[in-house]
């Protein structure tokens, strides 16, 4: 299963020279958005008596800006874990912060390197190409 | 057990149970508490289980107890009768035994005062031996109790010799006669005074000349009666000669009367002589029993008790004794002897079969009463435990509706994003610059993609239609566009198998008015018979499937909807195929939702086998009716009816505003124009010739190239495009470039008009390239309007060019609509706004970004100069309802004002109403969710991520095309 849906594809197609650091902006948004988000959490979840609401709250936007991202991996993770928060069950809610952490981890790796070739590609003087993000 | 009475006795038990519960409620006088046991205890199974254990046994011990003290009552009950009866019957022994005794003694009383009258007061005697004796025998009578009487004289000593002398006998001893009778002359020894018997009773009249003061028991009884007065006893002793047990009564006889208080030493004094009388105890006792009547029944013991740790015995035997005995006393009229009888049953109590009965019976109905409290109980709990489970299954069926639902919603929403994808790639292959071929095919492929989306769509409104929630909305169609578009939907699937109109079969869709097939019912009838089909195919007649229609059967007078007519369409839809038909054994069952003709058919041609069932609900839903006819190896005709509303003229617009997307109306640019159509099989001309007609040309039908070279070059008319069929045209390469040739002869200007109807690109394409031919333009079928108007445009130059006049191209059409649009966007999640911004702007759109709902109450207060609002709805603080309601608010307030002339409406750009288009951003397109965006004042919704074609479907209501503005 990909790390990233379509929504990436569409999300470089708004780049253009107009705009010519939209994605990396975009994402260095959600990272920022996320990590706060995930704080968050990690903090909600570690209190003796636990506002679900508070962190459903938290979790909706997440699983918001990693749509619009296309982190699937991660919105996916999301639904799991706002399920959990519906059933106000503890442990589920623990795990799925986990599983969201490691999605999130993963993606960020992914999208750094992706960053990372892509300058490397200007650097050098190519193009990058359109397609390339079925990884 | 029988079992009719099952029920009755259950009640029963319920019954009894509850009184029981009552009683005990009074009895116990604590109802809350037993209540509040009862129903903490039906809480927990194991704790009522335990808690009737417990009172099942102390019912038992309790009756038990009853029982035994019942049993012991009673039993005492009997011996205490028993007691009573063995009483009386002794007292009634003793008291007869008394006043016998004491009726001799009475006599024997009066015998000593017939003694001393007659023997002491007359000198001389009146009595000798022989009158006593004959007196005391005629007089026997009247002692019953007596065996015998004496009478013995006090003789003093000094008046012994004179004594003796007179009676001519010598005193004897007594108890040298008893110890030796033989010497029974030895005379009495030396005493102070004797007491020798003169006269006797023949039964004893041995005892004459004895001494009584000689004999030890007698001179203890003469010397208390002396000194008494009264008659005395003797203790029981063996009678001398009949060997048996007897007692002697003696009484003084005194010489004077005297004074009942005189002293026992005035009585010696005077007294004269000693009356005895023998009693036979033994023998008079037997006597007497024998005079009752239950002598049987009891044993009788006559005991001298006046030494009482000697008791001597008197009358009786001694039997072992079984505890029950009666003691009456008995007064024998001497003080100083006591005597008393005791008196037992001869038999033994019997067993006291009554109290064992009645307490075993009382036992044996407790312990049924507690059984069936036992079994009411487990019969109770056995339905609890029942009831419960069926609890359970019935938490577990919902819960697995609940999954069911959830799945659905999730499978769908999983596919729904990469269809999106799909969706979306395929709108962004519209852009760009594609031929004809290659736009059919994408359109296609997005057709298919939105059918697949619909299919997910499909599963959630079967879904809907199990719960009945699906709601119909009523929209404007074109039918033909509708059906176009069906069609084509499913042209690659027909085009798979070759079915067309050709030798392989067809399918084929009649719509009518159904007034009209009314009307013409028998001639259809008539005209099927013939079988003569558009393909030859024979077909299930498509009559057959609307036989069971009701609308057909109602009286044509009578028929609702003749005389609705004027607003209400009924249209009659048959779709006849030629194929296999449905087997017959599964056409019972063919409206049920997913089940199909049997279990091999989903692999061979897929499906999930609700697409009938929805059908059939939706035809009900539109006040239809749903048919079939199917034979097999033949085909099937499914037929429905459906009831519309007639298109008023307020949905023209809309109208109007669809064809300007479909371009697939009749269109007069077409106008008068004449066509050729070169197919050799009439059927399919048929076809084409109705679709090429269909755009208002006329057309002309020839079977070969040839015939068409001759048409055309007879002149007599001027034909604008020929459409040859493929088939014909790959036939002989030949003819079809000495056919090109011919027409560069006949003008230059045909060449253009040249069409190739073909099946497949692909093997027309193959043809081409080989051919030196110059290729003709190549027309897909099927055919559809549409697209055979658009090819006729591009070929023949006819209407505008260009991408607004061909594609419905919802990008390009966006940017036609947001150029310069000043959009405000409101999302707390900022990536989500930073993506919807870059989309919008992509159209052209002059964004303006926000993250607070309050944020956004604060631009949109009028006056401002957005032209709309896109919302989120979920937001910290103030969410996408509550800001647009507050917006709302503000803006019928500032139209007030405006009304009211309060603010001139010049300063604001001649905006006399403001109301500013919001529309809803959400990832979850729910029925609920859209509902409430409309209440709280929005005026739709587009999905997050942004779909390009609901997009421009949402904002195309708000804002009018800008054709000057266009690129």
């Amino acid at each position: 299963m990909g790390v990233l849906d379509n929504q990436f594809l569409q999300l470089q197609q708004l780049q253009d020279e107009s705009n010519p650091d939209f994605v990396a902006e975009v994402v260095s948004l959600f990272f920022a958005d996320s990590e706060r988000l995930l704080n968050d959490l990690t903090r909600a979840l570690d209190q003796p008596t636990i506002d679900f609401k508070m962190v459903d709250s938290h979790v909706h936007q997440l699983k918001g800006s990693s749509s619009s991202i296309g982190a699937e991996r991660i919105k996916n993770a999301c639904v799991a874990f706002r399920n959990f928060c519906e059933e106000q069950n503890i442990e589920g809610c623990m795990s799925c912060l986990q599983q969201v952490k490691q999605e999130y981890c993963l993606v960020k790796n992914k999208l750094e390197t992706l960053f990372r070739m892509e300058q490397q590609i200007v650097a050098a003087g190519g193009s990058i190409p359109m397609m390339e993000l079925s990884f | 057990m029988n079992y009719e009475s099952k029920d009755t006795k259950t009640d029963l038990r319920g019954e009894v149970f509850k009184m029981w519960l009552n009683c005990w409620e009074r009895i116990s006088g604590n109802s809350y508490y037993i209540h509040h046991l009862y129903y903490q205890s039906i809480g927990s199974k194991r704790v009522r289980e335990t808690w009737w254990r417990k009172v099942l046994i102390t019912w038992l011990l309790f009756w038990t107890l009853v029982s035994l003290w019942i049993f012991w009552y009673m039993s005492s009950q009997a011996t205490e009768k028993r007691r009573e009866a063995l009483g009386s019957m002794c007292d009634e022994r003793a008291r007869m035994l008394q006043d016998q005794f004491n009726v001799s003694m009475n006599h024997v009383q009066a015998m000593s005062i017939l003694i001393s009258t007659f023997h002491h007061g007359k000198n001389p005697s009146a009595i000798d031996q022989m009158t006593f004796t004959r007196y005391t025998e005629r007089t026997a009578f009247e002692r019953p109790l007596t065996s015998g009487v004496a009478y013995a004289v006090r003789v003093l000593r000094s008046e012994r010799e004179e004594f003796e002398k007179q009676q001519g006998w010598t005193i004897k001893r007594m108890d040298t006669f008893e110890h030796n009778p033989v010497h029974k002359d030895e005379p009495s020894p030396i005493e102070e005074e004797y007491a020798p018997v003169i006269f006797a009773q023949d039964t004893v009249s041995h005892v004459i000349s004895l001494d009584m003061l000689s004999g030890k028991e007698d001179r203890e009884n003469v010397l208390r009666a002396r000194a008494s007065g009264k008659g005395v006893l003797t203790a029981p002793f063996r009678l001398l000669k009949t060997n048996r047990l007897g007692v002697i009564l003696t009484f003084a006889v005194y010489k004077r009367e005297l004074p009942s208080n005189a002293t026992p030493n005035e009585r010696i004094e005077a007294t004269d002589g000693y009356l005895g009388g023998i009693f036979d105890i033994e023998s008079l006792v037997e006597k007497l029993l024998q005079q009752l009547a239950s002598k049987q029944t009891i044993f009788v013991n006559v005991y001298d008790i006046t030494n009482l740790s000697q008791p001597i015995s008197m009358y009786g035997s001694n039997v072992s004794d079984d505890g029950l005995w009666h003691v009456s006393t008995l007064n024998f009229g001497d003080p100083f002897r006591k005597h008393e009888m005791r008196c037992r049953f001869k038999q033994k109590a019997p067993w006291p079969l009554l109290a064992i009965s009645t307490s075993i019976g009382i036992l044996v109905i407790a312990s049924l009463v507690g059984h069936i409290f036992q079994a009411t109980v487990n019969r109770i709990a056995k339905v609890e435990e029942d009831y419960h489970g069926m609890m359970e299954l019935k938490k577990k069926a919902e819960a697995a509706d609940v999954a069911k639902s959830q799945f659905l919603a999730t499978v769908s929403h999983e596919i729904r994003t990469p269809m999106n994808g799909v969706l979306g790639m395929l709108d962004m292959l519209m852009d760009t610059e594609l031929d004809v071929t290659q736009q059919d095919y994408v359109r296609t492929a997005q057709a298919s993609g939105k059918a697949l989306v619909s299919l997910i769509n499909e599963v959630l409104d079967q879904a809907k239609v199990e719960s009945g929630k699906l709601e119909l909305e009523a929209v404007s169609f074109n039918l033909r566009a509708i059906l176009d578009d069906v069609l084509s939907l499913f042209s690659g699937k027909s085009q798979d198998k070759g079915v067309e109109f050709t030798e392989k079969g067809h399918i084929f869709v009649t719509v009518y008015l159904v007034e009209e097939v009314v009307d013409s019912i028998e001639v259809e009838t008539e005209l099927s018979s013939s079988k003569n089909t558009l393909s030859g195919y024979p077909v299930a007649d498509r009559c057959h499937s609307w036989k069971g229609f009701k609308t057909f059967n109602q009286d044509g007078s009578t028929s609702p909807f003749k005389s609705s007519s004027a607003d209400l369409i009924n249209l009659i839809v048959s779709v006849e195929d030629t194929g296999q038909g449905i087997p017959l054994e599964a056409q019972s069952r063919i409206f049920t939702p997913f089940m199909q003709v049997g279990p091999s058919i989903s692999r061979t041609h897929g499906g999930t086998g609700i697409g009938l069932s929805i059908s059939k609900y939706l035809v009900g839903r539109m006040k239809g009716e749903i048919g079939f006819v199917s034979i097999p190896n033949i085909g099937s005709t499914f037929t429905f009816t459906a009831v519309f509303g007639n298109g008023s003229s307020t949905s023209n617009e809309h109208n109007s505003q669809q064809m300007n997307n479909q371009p697939n109306s009749v269109s007069s640019e077409f106008q008068g124009m004449k066509a050729l159509v070169v197919d050799p099989r009439p059927i399919r001309a048929k076809v084409s010739r109705y679709h090429i007609q269909r755009l208002g040309i006329q057309v002309e039908v020839v079977s070969d190239l040839l015939q068409c070279l001759s048409q055309i070059a007879s002149g007599s008319k001027i034909i604008n495009m020929i459409l040859v069929e493929q088939e014909v045209w790959e036939k002989d390469t030949s003819v079809s470039t000495l056919f090109v040739n011919n027409l560069r002869k006949l003008g230059c200007g045909f060449q253009s008009k040249l069409f190739l109807l073909a099946n497949s690109i692909s093997s027309s394409r193959a043809n081409t390239s080989t051919d030196g031919v110059s290729i003709p333009s190549v027309i897909m079928k099927p055919l559809r309007s549409s697209m055979l108007a658009a090819s006729l445009q591009r070929a023949m130059g006819v209407g505008n060019k260009g991408n607004i006049r061909n594609g419905e191209l919802p990008s390009m059409s966006l940017r036609h609509l947001l150029l310069g649009r000043k959009i405000l966007i409101v999302d707390d999640n900022n990536v989500n706004l930073k993506v919807a911004a870059a989309g919008l702007k992509r159209y052209g759109a002059a964004v303006v970004c926000v993250e607070r709902g309050k944020k956004a109450t604060e631009l949109l207060t009028p006056p401002h100069q957005f032209d709309a609002c896109f919302m989120d709805i979920q937001m910290p603080e103030m969410d996408g309802f509550e800001a647009t309601k507050i917006i709302r608010e503000m803006e019928h307030n500032f139209n007030n004002r405006i009304r009211r002339g309060e603010v001139s409406i010049e300063a604001y750009e001649n905006v006399s109403n403001f109301h500013v288009p919001i529309l809803a951003m959400t990832a979850d397109v729910i029925q609920a969710t859209y509902e409430e965006c409309l209440r709280s004042g929005m005026d739709g919704y587009v999905s997050k991520p942004f779909e390009a074609e609901q997009l421009y479907r949402e904002v195309s209501r708000f804002f009018p095309p800008i054709p000057d503005r266009s690129p």
